[in-house]
């Protein structure tokens, strides 16, 4: 099963002969109560927010996504998503090679040790910061002695956001990267291929669906994460905000609309990192079609 | 690299990588094969860390460099120093010929209290309870007395606890006693997460300790009553606004005095009024320096202004206008129609002030976590 | 399927094996064994009172519940959702596909306001559920309803390769041989599934054990009956109790991973068995 796309909405499967699908009657009604429990779910809270974020009038939905703080928050936030999502990466692939490539005794464990931030609570995550950075935790003095600071500030505002988005990357291309196997880098491997050549020329090429959706999740989770930032913020207006924290500030002072928009802003984040995954796949397919 | 015996070799060869890894890593990384690269990031570094040294012998130094000031306060200040900070800016424009920036952070007392413990460096707190700045100053950040430093206890303004209840009171609610009615919903926050909610439930015990000649037994009964009646219990004092007018869950929000104002003048003035009850609380939002944090930044002089220019007949309008109760006579003399006077208590006349209050009542196993108990 | 063997000629084992180790060291175990470390400051009696309090007691189950609940209703749809993204065509599919990542992008907090604002009396849905004396806002529905929000995409995302890469000729020769398509579906297709609904639902148990953002403002946070563990962290925060805080989220964790544990030994197995047979 080498060779695989991931999560690549590709053609191929959805055309199917009559024999191995279902009776269109069946068909429809699945696709109905998908798109039923999608609505119910997904689409209402988002058009809600929506209906919230323009009712005061398109000038205020303007004025308050080109706010001085919510431009200020926005840039900490991509900031910080530029820093933690790189990281992730590297460490996905890292781990991805040795647990699918190797054998080794643990290694459930370290599996399980890299999903466990998805089951820390957010607000843990971000405690877990303070009592190792904090004035009263176990570095705070040595910091707080070279002026060094970590909470309510970027660098502490990176950990947590780290630290939540730690397995995406990982995670997808775990299983990914075990299904296809070892044979193709073995036999590049065979042929006097270097370790970097195997990993730029086979193994890549066989993961780059894999590890381009884990960076899209993992960098719409970065961008909305809430519970952890607002533990190491300090919530400084203008400074230590990021855009999901500006949002809590404004419904805070009544500003519904405001801070709705500012939302529907984080959901339009969200959609562009999707319309560069579609770019990309259709343009994959463009290429596949003209070979 | 020959890997032929991996398994048995594993934790060795890790532990080695890992080391050379953290190692290499403290010593600034620079151990790999760009050593190209490397050197043209540094030039790019000295190039632009020169040209920040040409910009910065060109600016000229002022006499009075501008300064700026952290303010860490709690929710409903928001409007309040929104203002404030303007006026003060303003003030000490034309007074001092210095430009001051004030930096606000809000959020709920508590959790502000262990920012600014945690290392979050305010100049001033400007918090819900003199409890949480104990806090503070417990840990060495202020000296223990800091109550002393300005008049009135260190609060500028105060204010009270009021009912707010829908347009035309429907429900007939006058006193505190009607809030435990069969079929009256009561909306307040968590006393346990929310220092506006111990607000609530303090002057609630005061007046069931009032009614019933001091028996603690009976105001017990009467607050558990009242909680019975409680439908809905926010982390904060704003979230439970919100249940109230935009959820339109409850008959009564046991709210600050300003918020109730807040409430009723900007989300809806053919909605709610609010009612005073025959006895509430004096709450006195304190305000402090934090001594440690402004000897560091030598802000001292700056901040010391700040929170006593809270004090004069400007600022006691400014705080009058956004419906907290001015403690300047003269101010206060020009809102009583919007201050009605009322009966209230205070937390250290009445309750043996702070600490003992919050061991009695909220500590965990105190007689508010005894309302909530399995089975009842 | 088939996993390595146990010698590999493949290089830069120690190499990846170590940054792994030494990432997760830095940015996961350090941090986490502070708060292991903070625990350690209570007496083991202490410890226990505060872990088996009644009102943290009822929280975890609070908190077990509604996730479980969530849990498996996503397992249930999400499976679908990603079988009928996979296998059917319809319009707009490429919107749909994309929407399942929302709840990722929304900060919890959001969703949180966002959904109780719909179902509460005087919302969008609630004004017809409470009618019908159905309260979905400020009770455990409520919570398990930002719960199955929260943990949709775990699911949707985790079945949805291994679905796409699901081999046609095995589907055919099931037909072949004359079996009914829900039969080739519980015979044939279930057992590849299972390893990655599994994981979907594991993820999203463990996701929904620990919410707080979205829960906090749906949940109505009423002592013994909608108060979930996380909240419980922060009331013990904000009484300035960092041990006792500590203390629950270290029962919670330790429940986390062993539930985590088991689930990938689980996967792990029938991985092995897929590989054998």
């Amino acid at each position: 099963m080498a060779g695989a796309i991931t999560a690549h909405l590709s053609e191929k499967a959805s055309k199917r002969p009559k024999h191995i699908t279902e009776s269109p009657i069946i068909r429809v009604v699945l696709i109905g109560i998908a798109l039923l429990f999608l609505g119910l779910i997904v689409l209402l809270p988002l058009a809600s927010i929506f209906v919230e974020a323009f009712k005061k009038g398109f000038e205020v939905y303007v004025a308050s996504v080109t706010d001085p703080d919510a431009i200020s928050a926005l840039k900490l936030t991509l900031m910080t998503v530029l820093i933690a999502v790189p990281l992730n990466t590297v460490f996905g692939i890292a781990a991805a090679w040795a647990i699918s490539k190797f054998q080794f005794r643990g290694k459930n464990v370290l599996i399980t040790l890299i999903d466990l931030p998805f089951a820390v609570s957010p607000v843990i995550s971000g405690l877990i910061f303070v009592l190792l950075f904090g004035a009263q935790g176990m570095f705070g003095p040595w910091l707080a002695e070279h002026d060094i600071k970590i909470i309510f500030a970027l660098p502490g505002i990176v950990l947590a956001t780290t630290f939540v988005t730690f397995p995406f990357i990982a995670r997808e291309l775990i299983p990914l990267m075990q299904a296809q196997g070892v044979q193709e880098e073995e036999a590049a491997a065979s042929l006097g291929a270097k370790g970097w050549q195997i990993f730029w020329r086979v193994t890549l090429p066989n993961v780059k669906w894999g590890l381009l959706y884990g960076i899209i999740l993992c960098n719409a989770r970065a961008v909305g994460e809430f519970g952890a930032v607002s533990v190491v913020s300090g919530h400084i207006r203008g400074e230590t905000n990021t855009l999901p924290l500006h949002i809590e500030i404004l419904y805070n002072e009544y500003q519904f609309s405001a801070s709705f928009a500012v939302a529907s802003l984080l959901v339009l984040l969200a959609l562009v990192t999707l319309i560069v995954k579609s770019l990309v796949e259709w343009k994959s397919a463009q290429q596949q079609a003209e070979e | 690299m020959s890997t032929q015996t991996n398994r048995n070799h594993f934790p060795v060869r890790t532990l080695i990588v890992f080391l050379v890894l953290a190692i290499a890593l403290v010593g600034c990384g620079n151990s790999s094969n760009s050593t190209d690269n490397n050197k043209k990031a540094a030039n790019a570094a000295n190039t632009s860390g020169t040209d920040k040294k040409d910009n910065g012998a060109e600016t000229t130094p002022e006499p009075k460099e501008a300064v700026e000031l952290l303010n860490v306060s709690y929710d409903p200040t928001r409007e309040l120093y929104a203002a404030y900070n303007e006026l003060f800016a303003k003030h000490w424009k034309t007074e001092q010929n210095q430009e001051v920036t004030i930096k606000q952070s809000h959020g709920g007392s508590g959790k502000q209290s262990r920012a600014v413990i945690d290392g979050l460096e305010a100049d001033v707190v400007t918090l819900a309870l003199a409890y949480d700045i104990d806090a503070i100053a417990d840990q060495q950040y202020l000296k223990t007395d800091w109550q002393k430093q300005f008049d009135k206890n260190n609060s500028p303004y105060t204010s009270t606890i009021v009912f707010l209840v829908r347009k035309g009171n429907p429900k007939g609610i006058k006193d505190w006693n009607d809030l435990l009615k069969a079929g009256v919903e009561v909306i307040t926050p968590n006393p346990k997460t929310s220092g506006g909610a111990r607000w609530n439930y303090l002057a609630a015990w005061g007046y069931a300790l009032k009614k019933n000649g001091n028996d603690e037994a009976k105001a017990q009964q009467f607050v558990t009553d009242l909680f019975k009646n409680v439908p809905v219990l926010d982390s904060g004092a704003r979230g439970s606004t919100t249940t109230f007018v935009e959820r339109g869950i409850g008959d009564v929000l046991l709210a600050w005095e300003n918020e109730a104002y807040l409430s009723v003048n900007e989300l809806g003035k053919d909605k709610f009024e609010i009612v005073y009850p025959s006895l509430s609380i004096l709450a006195e939002p304190p305000v402090a320096i934090i001594d440690k944090v402004v000897d560091k930044k030598g802000t001292r002089e700056v901040a010391e202004a700040y929170l006593k220019f809270l004090y004069t007949e400007d600022a006691q309008k400014l705080v009058a206008e956004h419906y907290y109760r001015p403690t300047l006579e003269s101010v206060a003399e020009q809102f009583t129609a919007q201050f009605p006077k009322l009966e209230l208590l205070t937390i250290d006349g009445d309750f043996g002030g702070w600490k003992e209050a919050q061991t009695k009542h909220f500590a965990d196993g105190g007689v508010f976590d005894q309302i909530y108990v399995p089975g009842s | 399927m088939k996993g390595s063997k146990s010698r590999s000629i493949l290089p830069g084992f120690g190499l990846s094996l170590g940054f792994t180790i030494f990432y997760l060291s830095v940015i996961v175990l350090i941090p986490l064994a502070g708060v292991l470390i903070k625990t350690a400051g209570l007496t083991w009696e202490q410890f226990w009172d505060t872990v088996t309090n009644a009102r943290v007691l009822a929280s975890y189950r609070v908190s077990l519940l509604t996730a479980l609940t969530a849990a498996i209703i996503n397992l249930v749809f999400g499976l679908l959702i990603a079988w009928v993204l996979v296998r059917y065509r319809f319009p707009g599919k490429k919107l749909i596909d994309s929407l399942v990542d929302l709840p990722f992008a929304l900060p919890t907090a959001v969703a949180g306001i966002a959904l109780t604002a719909i179902y509460a009396p005087n919302g969008w849905m609630g004004q017809f559920l409470e009618p019908l004396g159905i309260k979905v806002a400020f009770s455990p529905i409520g919570i398990t309803i930002a719960l199955i929000f929260i943990g949709l995409p775990f699911v949707v995302r985790t079945v949805q390769p291994v679905l796409q890469d699901l081999d046609k000729d095995v589907e055919e020769a099931a037909v072949m041989l004359g079996a009914y398509r829900w039969r080739t579906f519980r015979r044939i297709i279930m057992p590849e599934l299972l390893p990655p609904l599994l994981t979907g639902f594991a993820l999203a148990f463990a996701r929904g054990i620990g919410e707080y953002g979205s829960v906090v403002f749906i949940s109505g946070n009423m002592p013994l009956k909608t108060e979930i563990a996380p909240l419980l962290i922060m009331t013990k925060l904000e009484q300035h109790d960092y041990q006792g805080a500590t203390a629950i989220a270290l029962v919670m964790l330790v429940a986390s991973f062993i539930m985590l544990l088991i689930i990938n030994y689980l996967q792990w197995r029938s991985n092995r068995r897929v590989a054998v047979g």
